[in-house]
Formats: structure tokens, sequence, C-alpha cells
């Protein structure tokens, strides 16, 4: 099971209100995209989410148990891959399952495989691709015990060629693993072109503003990112954000 | 070892340059051996004394690895206590930088009034000179941890002690070494001063011994070694570092 509930969730720093009466639902095996401005509260939100700040009212569920303040309860990707230095990249990505207790070295070495990884376990971090070292960081994330997946930004820092190929890449491992994703974004494209459902927030304070359900169906062709159909979506959500 | 070949000339050139002109002068201007003796002699008296001053070699060299570890080990404690306890850090951080303004050249006799000539006010003051060093790079390793890991491995869901095992040790290592690098010289400095006081033997006795009776020769002999001992544990501990941080990239 993987059920995120975000429900009523206000938080503001001194007098400033950040989130405003955030309430969205991450269904179990869902792809939901949530896109803003930069700047509109998207990081608030998973520090919320995360457990490391407590919203100022509101209930966040996951399985319909309350998870305000608990850290650790959903698996994080940042923006940067925060990968540790010193660590080679097989243990990188068994840092999140180490952290809960756990990590198998049997597993990472197959998900390193699948992510096209192989042949790289013992490199460290620095020797790495811009891409590849996202890509060890989701599979950190993967390889994490947690049902839910928050990926913040997580291709926003790489350039237009490896980022359609990372998104490519990233539809294909979910696929086959089926985890739920909160992917934030500021890339209407990414949004439409991954998701289940996009969540559009205003900016400062940010709510939620529209939800709109993407039906293409799966597994997702990138001949999709040219059609008729795609744009239409593209157009709608850009009025909205234009609003 | 090519790269070694080609930078390391330069300072080599540069030094035989100096000293065949320090040669030079002192044949040329005939300058009393007591006054400035010349390398040659130097290098002579260095090799001919050397069962004389090789015990307090020994000597030396074992003060200042002992002071150097225990140093070394309060350095990294304190360092430690400072950092996880906040209490700590705010209570003892000026008086910490305060140990070091007093000076040693004051505080040795004092200590040899309380702990007498034995090994222990000697081991004091290497380790006053040594822990400061390393306590400051340290408590600064841990400081500059990486904002963005610290938050990812919050996220993550890791308490404080995974936090500091997992990210924060390993980050202040680089800053460490330098530390341990900068303390591993004073080290020798510490156990040659902390001889002058009052020791049996070592190369700051055998300093005071040379300079007393005008042996300016064997005096300089004494100055070699203690650099030469001074490059060695700094080598040593370069070396440990390139060993145990290769995952370090090239670059920096």
């Amino acid at each position: 099971m993987g059920k995120l509930h975000v429900q009523n969730v206000t938080k503001s720093y001194s007098q400033n209100v950040i989130l405003s009466d955030v309430s969205f639902t991450v269904h179990d095996g869902e792809f939901v995209s949530i896109l803003g401005p930069s700047g509109s509260g998207k990081s608030t939100l998973f520090h919320v989410i995360g457990g490391i700040r407590l919203p100022d009212s509101g209930e966040i569920y996951l399985d319909d148990r309350l998870i305000n303040g608990t850290k650790g309860a959903i698996s994080y990707t940042p923006q940067s891959p925060s990968l540790l230095p010193w660590r080679s990249l097989l243990k990188n990505v068994l840092l999140g399952a180490e952290i809960a207790g756990g990590g198998d070295e049997a597993d990472a070495m197959e998900m390193i495989e699948r992510a096209g990884l192989k042949g790289y376990e013992n490199a460290y971090p620095h020797e790495l691709s811009g891409g590849m070292q996202q890509r060890a960081a989701f599979i950190r994330s993967l390889l994490s015990p947690q049902s839910v997946i928050c990926l913040d930004e997580p291709f926003s820092a790489l350039d237009e060629f490896t980022r359609l190929a990372m998104q490519k890449w990233l539809l294909s491992i979910w696929e086959e693993d089926k985890r739920s994703i909160l992917f934030v974004t500021h890339s209407i494209e990414e949004a439409i072109y991954l998701s289940d459902r996009v969540i559009v927030l205003t900016n400062k304070p940010a709510t939620v503003k529209k939800e709109i359900t993407i039906p293409f169906s799966r597994p997702r062709k990138e001949a999709i990112l040219l059609s008729e159909e795609f744009l239409q979506w593209k157009k709608l959500i850009y009025q909205e954000l234009g609003e | 070892m090519k790269g070694i070949m080609e930078k390391g000339w330069k300072p080599v050139v540069v030094l035989l340059l100096l000293f065949g002109a320090w040669e030079l002068s002192s044949k040329l201007f005939d300058i009393p051996d007591w006054l400035l003796p010349a390398p040659s002699q130097i290098g002579k008296t260095g090799i001919e004394a050397w069962p004389m001053y090789q015990h307090h070699l020994i000597s030396t060299i074992t003060l200042s690895i002992m002071g150097f570890l225990i140093g070394a080990s309060i350095g990294i404690l304190v360092a430690v206590c400072l950092h996880l306890i906040r209490f700590v850090r705010e209570a003892f951080f000026p008086l910490m930088i305060l140990s070091q303004n007093i000076p040693i050249i004051v505080l040795a006799p004092l200590l040899v009034i309380w702990f007498g000539f034995g090994m222990l006010p000697k081991i004091i003051i290497i380790t006053l000179v040594c822990f400061f060093p390393i306590a400051v790079a340290a408590l600064d390793g841990f400081r500059q941890t990486d904002r963005d890991l610290i938050h990812y491995m919050q996220m993550a869901g890791a308490n404080k002690r995974q936090i500091f095992r997992k990210l924060e040790i390993p980050s202040a290592l680089p800053s460490l070494f330098s530390g341990l690098k900068i303390s591993a010289t004073y080290s020798v400095m510490g156990a040659v001063i902390s001889e002058w006081l009052g020791a049996n033997e070592g190369i700051g006795v055998y300093m005071t011994l040379a300079s007393s009776s005008f042996r300016t020769d064997r005096v300089f002999v004494a100055i070699f070694f203690v650099m030469v001992l001074s490059l060695l544990f700094f080598s040593l501990i370069a070396f440990i570092e390139k060993r145990l941080l290769n995952w370090k990239s090239e670059g920096n």
C-alpha cells in the first residue's frame, strides 16, 4: 500500500503564509505531479510531508496513519542528487535502506543494472555524470522501504537532452515498479508526460488551484509529446497557471 | 613520481644555491665557526657526532609521538563534545581560545613546579600545543557539512546518531587532516621546548648544551633534525590522508 493524503495543510513562517489549505491525495501506485512556479512553497510542502517541519494546521496521512512530524515515512529524492562523496555508487544507493535498518546488496546490484549503471557500482559520485548521479539518487529511493517516493524537481539541473532521456528512463523504471510517486516540477511538459494526475498550485500562498487527470495510456511513448492532444493539455494548464 | 621530478627541481635548485652562497661566504669572509659554521662543517659534525646525539634524537621522537597522539585524541574528543553538545560549545569555546593565549614559555616553568621534571609536564605542553589546531579544524569540518546532505538525511529519517556517524564524521575528515598535519609539525617544536625546561635527554637538551658551549655547528645539527622530524611527521600524516580519503577527486 502507498496512499498519501494531505488534508487542509497550512504553514506560515512568521507573517508569510506559504501553504494555505492544501489538500490532495496520491493513490496507491499513482504518479502525481505538483506544478507551480519556482518559490511557490513546493519545498515547504515537502518539508511538511517529510516530517522535518510541522504544519500549523492540517493533517498528513500515509495509509490512514497520521504522519505529521514523522521523519522517514516517505522516501525522498532531492533536487541535487545528494550522494555522499566518500561512498561508492553501490554504497550510496543502499544508504536509504541502511538508515531504515536494512539493505540488500543483491537487490541493489540488480537495480543498478536495470538503471544502466552496471560497471559503475564502485565509482565515486564525482566520477559520474549529472544524469547518472540523479539516476543513482532515484534508485536509492526505490531501494528504500517506504511506499511513497517524493521527487523534488529532480531533473531541473540537467540539460534538455539529458532531461528527456531521464524522463523516459524514469517512466520505464516506474512502470515496472509502480510505487506511488509525488513529483514536483515547474515544467508543464514534464508534468503531462509523466503523470496520471497534475495538481496546479497557485503562487503565494500556495493552494491547490486545479487537479487535472491526464488520460494518456501507459506505457507512454515519447511520440505523445508531439501529439495534438498533448498540446491541448498543455494549453489548458498554461491557462490555469496564467490566470 | 614524474610530477615530483618536474615540479620538485625548483626548490632544490634554490636550496643548493643558498647553501653554495653560505659555504662560499663563510670561506671568503673567514667567519669563525662559533659564529656561523659552514654547511660542510655542520654536515661533518652531523656525521661524526651521531653516536653522541642518537639517544637524544630517539628520546625526542618518542616524546613527540606520545604528545601528538595524546594531543590529537584530546583535540578530537574536544571537537566532538563541542559539536554535539550545544551547551558545552557555548560555555567552553572561548576558554579553548584563551588556552592558546597563555605563553608556553611562561607556563612551562609553572608546570615543572607543579609536576616536576618527569614526562607529565612535557606531555602537557605538547598536548596543549597540539590539541588546538586539531579541535578547531575538526569543529569547522563538522560545521561545514553540506546542508543538502543533512537535509536529505533528515528527510530519509536518519536520527542524530546516524547523521553524525554516516555524514558528519566523514565530511569532517579532510578538515581534520589539515589540523593533524599542522599539529604533527608543532609536536616536534613542543617537544623541544619542553626539553629546554629540564630534561636528561632530547634534542632540546642537546641544543642547550651545544649553544652554551658555543658549539654552533651542533646547534645547527639539532635545528636540521627538528626540521627533518617535522617534515617526516607531516609527510606521514599526508600519506595516511591520501590513503584514507581516496574518494576525493584529483582536482581538489
